[in-house]
């Protein structure tokens, strides 16, 4: 069985080296098959399926290591043999991975898989992402129900200012916008969803932006919590959110695209019982529950992500040893 | 090929040239903060190593602080900086005078330092002061290899100097890291050009300001003793 490793190593020669080993395996089998009685039963099989085992991929960051552990939890308690392929690389690496038969299924994004499959698609909200999603993916690969938990960029203020504007919504700071500092990564000033979406959807033009090259990480954090800005764009599965109880504005115009967790898998070949499984973890998996989970795995006394899917799936009743 | 057109493009469309993000005032920018950091870090380093190099004391020490100075990356500090203090000019500035110190530290000692203690004798026998020793002997024989260290220091400070656009300020690197951000590269090319021939001409007027003040009788062969 794969182990999860919490660093991986370099992610190119690692993943040709792995992507190996179903295609030798796939070989073995052809070879089998050709002693038995009937060789021509045995042709149409792929690598993926034949001994029934689901292998589950992630992509480079601890999210979605995490998230591919509670899959393959899932689908153990659900008794489908399951294992783990973690740190495959960006969306081009695990989406060829799920088409070649190398895994069966990673967790993804909805909004960025559908851009990635169709560049030129105008949804935004998590209904109209959803429709047109499982038609745009190519032949051979299916998405499951998307869970409610999302990973998607915002504006998130501290809860101070949220109470001197009375702020719950992107649409409250239009009328205040001008007095607010706005901090991120330098994109947000150019993309379509950061300075032009914030002025074309809400009529808001900010004080100042103030760009800060960590990808929402700390020192955008700090940024916000020390005063030197009013408003932050970070991710909403960020644990200070928690930590900092800050508080994450809506977007009632879309502006950022849903972003929901959903599995993507590899059409007819997850085994009987899986698709139930995995819908299930996806009605129960919260935003809230990714903070957690993201924070488990880092700062001071992190665990690996398959510890934290561990804990996680044991205290919400799954038996996934 | 076509990146190189494209820095062109970018280089020469006049919008970049004008309004207040435009490349003369994020050169200006650049400029401003090289040149504060290079202002701390002359006056830190240049007594200090006259001091070490004239009394030869804590020599080691000095050249083992400044060696493990010049281990740390100036990224790390910004951000470490930054988390400590908050945004402003001090932590990049900061974090770039630790840069810049020690090739300005090292160099003025060692040209101390290498002065011939023959020389020094004599001047102490026609009835020099310590300090005039300092002043009139070692210092100008010092001067082109201290010149060195800060020329060298200069290079490096307006190369890096770019980390300042990591958070929210200006300069050069704010193209750097604004065109990482949204894979513009003709314009990352283009500030990477203008950052080199800043830094050039910076080499340049620096060189001649170091022939200005080697004494007549160096000026040859500034690095021979």
């Amino acid at each position: 069985m794969t182990t999860t490793s919490p660093t991986p190593g370099p992610r190119a020669p690692r993943f040709s080296r792995r992507a190996l080993l179903p295609a030798a395996v796939a070989g073995v089998l052809v070879l089998s098959a050709c002693g038995s009685s009937d060789p021509l039963a045995e042709d149409d099989q792929s690598a993926g399926s034949d001994d029934g085992a689901v292998t589950v991929g992630s992509a480079d960051f601890p999210e979605s290591q995490i998230i591919a552990e509670l899959y393959a939890g899932v689908l153990r308690d659900a008794g489908v043999e399951a294992t783990t392929e973690p740190g495959i690389g960006a969306r081009e690496a695990y989406v060829s991975a799920v088409e070649d038969g190398s895994i069966d299924l990673v967790p993804d994004y909805t909004g960025n898989l559908l851009l990635y499959v169709d560049s030129e698609s105008k949804a935004a909200s998590a209904d109209e992402i959803m429709a047109e999603l499982p038609d745009a993916l190519p032949e051979g690969l299916t998405v499951l129900e998307p869970s409610e938990a999302e990973n998607k960029d915002a504006m998130v203020v501290t809860q101070d200012t949220a109470d001197e504007y009375s702020l719950t919504s992107i649409s409250d700071m239009a009328s205040v916008c001008g007095e607010l500092v706005i901090a991120g990564p330098p994109e947000f000033q150019e993309r379509a969803y950061g300075l032009p979406g914030l002025e074309s959807k809400y009529n808001c033009v900010p004080e100042s932006f103030e760009p800060i090259n960590d990808g929402g990480g700390s020192l955008t954090v700090d940024t916000l919590t020390r005063g030197d800005a009013d408003v932050a764009n970070i991710f909403t599965t960020t644990p200070a959110i928690e930590e900092q109880n800050l508080v994450v504005l809506e977007d009632p115009e879309n502006n950022f695209i849903a972003q929901q967790v959903i599995p993507l898998a590899a059409e007819d070949r997850l085994p009987e019982g899986s698709e139930d499984a995995l819908n299930e973890l996806s009605s129960k998996l919260t935003t809230e529950d990714l903070i957690e989970l993201n924070q488990a795995v880092s700062g001071d006394g992190a665990v690996s992500p398959q510890q934290a899917a561990q804990k996680w799936l044991e205290e919400n009743g799954y038996d996934a040893a | 090929m076509n990146l190189l057109s494209g820095m062109w493009q970018w280089l020469t469309d006049p919008t970049n040239w004008t309004g207040t993000g435009a490349i003369p005032a994020r050169m200006l920018e650049h400029v401003a903060y090289s040149g504060v950091v290079m202002l701390v870090a002359v006056l830190v380093a240049v007594p200090l190593g006259l001091l070490v190099g004239h009394t030869g004391r804590g020599a080691g020490v000095v050249i083992g602080v400044s060696g493990a100075l010049r281990a740390l990356p100036t990224l790390g500090l910004l951000t470490l900086f930054s988390l400590l203090m908050g945004l402003g000019l001090v932590p990049p500035l900061l974090a770039l005078v630790i840069l810049a110190v020690p090739p300005i530290l090292t160099a003025t000692y060692a040209g101390v330092a290498e002065v011939d203690p023959a020389v020094k004798d004599a001047a102490k026998a026609q009835g020099m002061t310590p300090g005039q020793v300092l002043g009139h002997v070692e210092v100008p024989l010092a001067l082109p290899v201290a010149m060195g260290g800060i020329r060298n220091a200069a290079l490096q400070v307006i190369a890096t100097a770019t980390v300042a656009a990591y958070i929210n300020l200006g300069g050069l690197g704010r193209y750097l890291i604004d065109g990482l951000a949204v894979r513009d590269y003709s314009r990352m090319l283009g500030s990477v050009l203008l950052v080199a021939v800043l830094a050039l001409a910076a080499d340049a007027v620096l060189a001649a300001l170091q022939r200005a003040v080697s004494s007549p009788g160096i000026r040859t062969s500034p690095t021979e003793k």
